[in-house]
């Protein structure tokens, strides 16, 4: 609801009710958020530490140009000897070290003097070059740049008049959530730790103004910055690529607000298991979801028509119905979570599993040894029979059934675990047979 | 030993030092102040300021608020001897002078405020 207009026409219908804080702020996340809002001076610390020393040496440069130009003697042509008051000769050295250079006051200079004061020039030329480079540096440098970053994220969040979400890590799965509330008008802060990530957000032109944190989530104080005790903070979604970091997002938002909720994603049921310890409101684990779908569409595929058209973002058309899953048995090549989730889901639906250790090159000499059992008299099993390294088991071939197409699904979730594929063979091999 | 302390407690001693070899001597004895001094604990003043300043903590806030005060002071009273020598007809009167150095002294409070706060800091530091 970035729009002015849509936002008032909110306030004017939901004044009565009033906003509902989610969960309860805890006085330690109080605390952490008025620390974190105090925090956003350090950016102006760290300028007036960092310009402490040519600060220092500019003053030093100019009183050192000042009581030597008033030191040096002039003699006028009766032979009586002047010399400048200190005020005369701040007031030159002001102007000239400054550039400005009024000329010679309140009287000509003598040769000592323009002496002085050409070297008060170039040692002024110094003092400033010395100043402005390290003020240059200053806004290159990191830490500068994430300090005054971090202060504009903090500004955003303390100012979003709207309930938001935290989403947490930026990845391909989030930024399509992210996009989807947006179109449904809802406001979020994104927090990751690639820098590459969080500027992308501003590319991604969503219709609200974005707040895009630029720090690890495992830190509390960057939860705290991205609004965590913030009473207009409706959840917090743990979506990054790190188990653990997802365990430690859950755990800080139950610690700090309890009740909050908290969608985390993991693909280990161990981790879920953690996560549910620690009140998570909702885990996604996509290995197993994936193997859920699956079941559903092996079950009806209407039914998994209707669920991923419930399940996707607003304004999607209904999808295509997808042709029932071929009957028969299935070989899952590969070994890991993502294989073993697939062979747990397709016993439970009484579907005869082999599962072949190793991958595509196991698959092929699967295959060949099929072709070669196959004037071998039929050797049936039901259970899962497991094919490892050179020792070979047979699928039992079936009926060349009319579909013979091999089915590949790819992963869903993106990640960097060695890929596995699950594939449905029905007893013949690639090859033509005899 | 650290470097950057020996220098900031050098500078804060050596601000109220020159601000105290300026004040010293009769109130209004143009003579017995020697307003290279004074210049000396302006400059020495603005730098100790500088250095103290982006500093969060509390003592640092108010090490910081001291200085600033004396350098205020002290360029105040540079101001009026400016006046009192460049502007004013009568010259460096003993009114004059004596408001000047009134105007170190007040500096002067401060700057003893700065070093009894330097001194609370390394023995608060000692004790632990």
């Amino acid at each position: 609801m970035g729009n002015p207009l849509l936002l008032a026409w909110f306030r004017l219908t939901h004044e009565d009710e009033g906003h509902e804080t989610k969960g309860r702020i805890t006085p330690e996340a109080l605390a952490l958020s008025r620390d974190e809002a105090a925090d956003p001076a350090s950016a102006l610390l760290l300028f007036l530490r960092r310009m402490r020393y040519p600060l220092i040496a500019i003053i030093l440069i100019f009183s050192v140009s000042v009581v030597g130009l008033t030191l040096i003697p002039k003699t006028e042509p009766d032979g009586t000897v002047v010399r400048m008051s200190l005020f005369d000769a701040f007031y030159v050295v002001s102007y000239t070290a400054t550039t400005i250079g009024f000329g010679e006051t309140p009287f000509e200079f003598s040769v000592a003097q323009r002496l002085w004061v050409t070297a008060v020039i170039y040692l002024s030329v110094v003092g400033w070059a010395y100043g402005i480079g390290s003020l240059l540096a200053l806004t290159q440098d990191r830490s500068f740049r994430r300090a005054i970053t971090r202060r504009h994220v903090s500004r955003k969040v303390t100012h979003l008049p709207e309930p938001f979400h935290i989403l947490v890590g930026y990845g391909n799965t989030t930024r399509r959530i992210a996009r989807a509330l947006d179109d449904l008008g809802r406001r979020f802060v994104v927090v990751d730790e690639d820098e590459s990530r969080t500027s992308s957000v501003d590319l991604d032109d969503y219709r609200a103004d974005t707040p895009a944190l630029y720090g690890n989530a495992r830190e509390t104080r960057n939860l705290v910055l991205a609004g965590l005790a913030h009473p207009r903070c409706e959840g917090v979604l743990a979506m990054t690529d790190d188990d653990q970091t997802n365990l430690d997002v859950t755990m800080t938002a139950a610690l700090l607000r309890p009740g909050l909720p908290v969608i985390a994603l993991t693909s280990s049921r161990e981790m879920a298991e953690r996560m549910r310890s620690f009140d998570a409101w909702f885990v996604v684990n996509p290995l197993d979801r994936f193997g859920n779908h699956l079941r559903i569409l092996a079950r009806s595929p209407a039914a998994y028509q209707l669920m991923s058209w419930l399940t996707s973002p607003p304004g999607t058309e209904l999808p295509a119905r997808r042709q029932p899953l071929p009957h028969g048995r299935w070989v899952v090549c590969g070994q890991g979570r993502f294989a073993d989730e697939m062979v747990r889901d397709l016993q439970d639906e009484h579907v005869p599993v082999t599962r072949v250790m190793g991958g595509a090159s196991a698959l092929a000499r699967l295959e060949r040894s099929q072709a070669r059992e196959r004037k071998e008299p039929e050797a049936s099993g039901s259970g899962p029979s497991t094919v490892g390294g050179p020792r070979r088991v047979v699928a039992p071939r079936r009926g060349r059934s009319r579909s013979c197409t091999r089915r590949t699904w790819s992963r869903p979730s993106p990640s960097s675990r060695p890929r596995t594929t699950t594939r449905r063979t029905c007893g013949c091999s690639t090859r033509p047979r005899a | 030993m650290n470097l950057e302390k020996v220098i900031f407690g050098f500078f804060v001693l050596l601000a109220a030092t020159l601000n105290f070899g300026f004040f010293i001597g009769p109130l209004n004895d143009p003579d017995v102040h020697n307003v290279y001094e004074l210049f000396a604990a302006v400059v020495v003043n603005v730098v100790a300021t500088v250095l103290k300043l982006g500093d969060r903590t509390q003592i640092g806030a108010i090490h910081l608020a001291t200085s600033l005060v004396a350098s205020l002071q002290l360029i105040a009273a540079g101001i009026l001897w400016t006046y009192a020598t460049q502007v004013s007809t009568a010259g460096l009167t003993p009114e004059a002078t004596a408001s000047v150095v009134s105007m170190s002294a007040g500096a002067l409070f401060a700057n003893v405020v700065s070093v009894v706060l330097l001194v609370i800091e390394t023995v608060s530091f000692q004790r632990r």
